[in-house]
């Protein structure tokens, strides 16, 4: 029999509608994954006594009928997603040790849903970075290893946790954020799914903010249909958030396999950059055959403004997030550092909070919004930011889905590109622009590179079409039959 | 004096005039605060009224209350002022403890309300327009308690997340009486609409000073801008301050400064604060957690149709209906319920001249030293009428009812009662006044003589005779009309 911890969330559930196995069963299995698997540093804080008593919980519920739509899944929670009584850290040492008195409007929806948490997982500090490299409470290691070297490699960011717990299957999906990529590239690099919803689709309500005009939640699970079940869980309007949107959600299931024939796919030529990998591009055309094959139309388009999106987005959310962390005072909650007097304070305590690559970001962010330089930096990029999202408009005149891949390459060793933040920028670079359209994205796993590691596609929608990339995306993964797992055989040794 | 006069004030090197603007913060009066759900209102425990998202906890998000928005449209309308359908709310960036987002939201490019006019009106009876440059919506902060404790400071955060409007005249204003007046009707404005209570004491309705002074008609001079006044006390006394400090230090060859500076109540200075280059630099942006605020024409619409009548509709109303003066009138519409009060005195055809004199001199007289709002008035607009009633049925005379006035204040009786019990009905029975007035004659025959010999003056002599014989009761229009005809020898 397959090991518990192998089932997609569709098939759990499944087995457990039959009376297969129970949750608290399900649940026990992942608890001693989680054991097994804390090589990985994924989890700042597991909770396996929450886990155990939720999952019982929920095996009642199921007897008397009641079963939501995660009823009895083991879930990973972004450390970035506020949950009642749990520590909430965003992975910064300036909230080491706060435990909120409420829970984030997402993992309430997924409570209410049957969800069972197994802890919080890492992320970037404050989710800033694609390499899980600046969370405060350690690197996050990928199960993935490359052919023929034991060196350890990143699980992408800022979603770090989330994706090597759920390619690493000790979760059978987890929540992620996405504000310029961070649950797509880590997906893409750990040969998971991952989506990005439309912004607005979820509230971002107790949801630790980094870039608000940014920010949106979405899952990342082993297949398209997980995905699917998970964001029907985590969507919604929330009066709590003027900034959701209040739209009904479509049954993203229900799309699933069906035909796309006549549908029309966008291959922007702007995504074919300088220095990208061949094997990258070898995969981008293996992706065009496949939805060939499947009777979809292929046209190519042009994003004139792409080359402008990376530029942007590091002026538009730094600026955002050198504002959204000035609550992080030490004044009321969270770590403080007594200084001789209240400037001095503030000082020390954010230094002593906030490691180096927040603090960048915040100089940036301030920089660029201060007199003299608001017109030039924000206002401009702002102007950027209504150009990318009209080459998108106009794009969708012609087509009904855009497909590029979601990183320039594989998951990298840790320690590349460390000395170098311009580098590290560059990994967003496919999935930026999504967000500054506010567009839904999804990244899906395409093939094994040369070295045996991972290559995820990107499909992006037009806005609130969340259905054509699952309908697509569940095409594209039939065609891919992507079945490779990281070999767990070094992380369990340990 | 001529009108241009007033304005100048005298320097050592020649005239100078003042040039001011005002930026009020005027609290809205809301159940809830700008973004939360939290109590707006005044005092409570402290940090008794404070939601996650006023103590700025991770993950909170600000959503805007609508019913803000409607009282700062309406008190735009009640300003003659343009309604911006489009309205941008912005984050102002700083650091202070009682900040706890690290900034406030507030409304910089883009204010719900645009140019408005607000006519003020003057002690001689004239008025003056005065630009309104905008009024936008944000929110208050928490307060700092330096007194609670030797070394540290405590933090209250009831009052932070309460809508404030804030109001920002034109530099029209060019004396201290026009300050006063200004700040006066557009508390009547607020009040009226119910928008702002104008509470100065508890800090619902605050004011910066924005002052400079130049040479009669020149170009503007550089200003200042003093903060913490709280008082139209303290306002008059700062802007004298300021005013000459500026022109003593232009005189004797200095330059006045752009800066902020505080006025300090216990020594009645202003002091600098902190200069143009210290000033903060609040990295203004559009809030990303809201959207920009946009009210069609309808809304606006709705809301206009709500506007009770306003002062300066009222002030033509009773200048009109009642033939009052222009100044009795303004005294009379400064504020919402004594207007009112004077309507329910005036009521019953009673002489709207007589009970406009009896409500300003007589009540306001007697409110002011006893320290009371109108809301407070030991008499009721009732009583003050009944009072009138009398007067204007020859009961009592104008003189006696001062009298049973100050006995209603100490009782609170009604006026008839009091002049039944006390006998103070006036004698207006000819035969018995025509009786006591020939008994004096009769007394006084010398001062008789005298009077007809052409000592014209001592009429008022037995008229205070007879007055006196009657404890003031007789009817004065009857004990004149008899003596007249009795000494004349009639």
């Amino acid at each position: 029999m397959t090991k518990l911890t192998d089932l997609t969330i569709a098939a759990a559930l499944n087995g457990l509608n039959k009376g297969e196995f129970t949750s608290a069963e399900l649940t026990r299995d992942h608890i001693g994954a989680v054991e097994n698997a804390r090589a990985l540093n994924a989890f700042i804080v597991e909770t396996p006594e929450l886990a155990m008593e939720q999952a019982t919980a929920s095996d009642e519920r199921r007897k008397s009928g009641r079963v939501g739509l995660l009823e009895g899944i083991p879930i990973a929670m972004k450390d970035l997603f506020c949950t009642k009584g749990v520590q909430t850290t965003a992975a910064s040492k300036i909230l080491k040790g706060f435990t909120p008195t409420y829970e984030s409007t997402v993992s309430q929806n997924m409570l209410d849903q049957g969800m069972v948490m197994l802890g919080k997982v890492s992320l970037d500090e404050f989710a800033m970075g694609s390499a899980n490299i600046t969370s405060g409470y350690g690197n996050v290691i990928s199960p993935w290893r490359a052919n023929g070297d034991d060196k350890q490699r990143i699980p992408g960011g800022s979603s770090g946790g989330s994706s090597a717990a759920v390619s690493a299957r000790i979760a059978m999906g987890a929540t992620g954020t996405d504000t310029g990529g961070s649950i797509r590239q880590p997906a893409s690099v750990t040969g998971i799914v991952g989506i990005k919803p439309t912004y607005g689709r979820c509230s971002r309500w107790g949801v630790v903010a980094f870039a608000s005009s940014l920010d949106q939640a979405g899952p990342l699970a082993r297949s398209v249909e997980d995905c699917a079940i998970m964001l029907q869980a985590m969507a919604g309007w929330d009066q709590k958030d003027s900034t959701s949107v209040n739209m009904p959600v479509p049954d993203f299931k229900a799309v699933l396999g069906q035909s796309i024939k006549g549908l029309k796919v966008g291959i922007p030529k702007e995504y074919r950059v300088d220095g990208m990998a061949p094997e990258i591009d070898k995969m981008w055309q293996q992706g065009i055959d496949w939805l060939k094959d499947a009777g979809a139309e292929i046209v190519d388009i042009s994003l004139p403004h792409t080359k402008y999106a990376l530029a942007t987005y590091y002026i538009l959310a730094p600026a955002e997030c050198s504002s959204n962390l000035a609550r992080y005072d030490g004044m009321r909650y969270g770590n403080r550092v007594e200084g001789k007097d209240l400037n001095e304070t503030y000082e020390l305590t954010r230094a002593a909070g906030f490691g180096d690559e927040v603090q960048r970001r915040i100089l940036m962010g301030t920089y660029v919004l201060s007199a003299g330089y608001y017109d030039a930096y924000y206002l401009k990029a702002q102007k950027i930011r209504a150009l990318i999202a009209r080459d998108f408009t106009e794009a969708y005149k012609q087509v009904d889905v855009i497909l590029t891949p979601t990183t320039p390459g594989s998951a990298f060793v840790i320690g590349e590109k460390q000395d170098d933040p311009l580098k590290m920028y560059l990994e967003d670079v496919f999935t930026v622009p999504v967000n500054l359209a506010g567009l839904p994205g999804m990244s899906l796993p395409a093939m094994l590179d040369d070295k045996g590691l991972p290559l995820g596609l990107q499909l992006i929608g037009r806005p609130f079409d969340e259905e054509t990339l699952f309908k697509v995306g569940s095409v594209l993964e039939k065609a891919a039959g992507f079945t490779a797992k990281p070999d767990m055989g070094w992380v369990n040794a340990k | 004096m001529t009108k241009e006069n007033k304005y100048i004030l005298q320097g050592q090197t020649g005239d100078w005039e003042m040039v001011i603007g005002l930026e009020i913060h005027a609290q809205v009066i809301s159940n809830s605060k700008l973004f939360s759900g939290s109590q707006a209102e005044f005092g409570g425990e402290p940090n008794s009224h404070v939601s996650l998202v006023d103590a700025g906890m991770p993950g909170m998000l600000p959503v805007l209350n609508a019913y803000c928005v409607d009282q700062a449209v309406k008190t735009g309308l009640g300003l003659n002022a343009q309604i911006n359908k489009y309205s941008v709310f912005e984050r102002k960036n700083y650091f202070y403890p009682d900040l706890p987002t690290g900034y406030q939201i507030s409304q910089s490019q883009y204010p719900v309300v645009g140019n408005g006019i607000v006519e003020i009106d003057l002690e001689d009876g004239t008025t003056r327009e005065i630009g309104i440059e905008r009024l936008h919506l944000e929110q208050d902060a928490g307060k700092s308690l330096h007194d609670q404790h030797p070394q540290k400071t405590y933090v209250d955060l009831n009052r932070a997340g309460v809508a404030l409007m804030e109001i920002v005249s034109k530099p029209d204003l060019r004396s201290g009486e026009e300050v006063s007046a200004y700040i006066k009707k557009l508390r009547a404005i607020m009040q009226y609409l119910d928008t702002c209570d104008g509470n100065m004491e508890q800090g619902n309705l605050r004011c910066d000073v924005n002052l400079s002074v130049r040479r009669p008609g020149a170009e503007y001079g550089t200003r200042t801008e003093t903060k913490n006044v709280n008082s139209i006390r303290n306002i008059l006394m700062a802007i004298e301050y300021e005013a000459s400090r500026q022109i003593e230090l232009i005189e004797s060859g200095g330059k006045v400064v752009q800066e902020t500076r505080l006025w300090d109540p216990g020594q009645n200075i202003t002091r600098s604060m902190r200069s143009k280059e210290e000033a903060h630099d609040y990295r203004y942006f559009p809030d990303p957690d809201l959207l920009p605020l946009e009210l069609s024409d309808d809304e606006i619409e709705q809301i206009r149709v709500t506007l009770p009548e306003l002062p300066d509709q009222k002030k033509k109303r009773f200048m009109q209906d009642y033939g009052l003066s222009a100044y009795d009138t303004s005294v009379l519409i400064s504020e919402k319920p004594l207007a009112a009060f004077y309507e329910a005195v005036v009521a019953n055809k009673r002489d709207a001249k007589r009970a406009a004199n009896w409500v300003i001199s007589e009540l306001l007289g007697m409110l002011n030293k006893q320290g009371k709002e109108i809301e407070d008035s030991p008499i009721s607009a009732e009583q003050l009428g009944g009072l009138i009633d009398l007067i204007q049925d020859n009961t009592i005379s104008g003189k006696i009812a001062k009298d049973v006035f100050s006995i209603m204040v100490e009782t609170g009786d009604d006026a008839v009662k009091i002049v039944e019990e006390k006998g103070l009905k006036q004698i207006t029975d000819t035969g018995a006044i025509e009786k006591i007035i020939d008994d004096i004659i009769a007394a006084n025959l010398a001062q008789v003589a005298d009077y007809r010999g052409g000592k014209d003056k001592l009429f008022g002599f037995f008229v205070g005779q007879a007055m006196k014989q009657t404890q003031g009761k007789a009817n004065p229009d009857i004990i004149n009309e008899l003596l007249k005809k009795k000494l004349a020898g009639e």
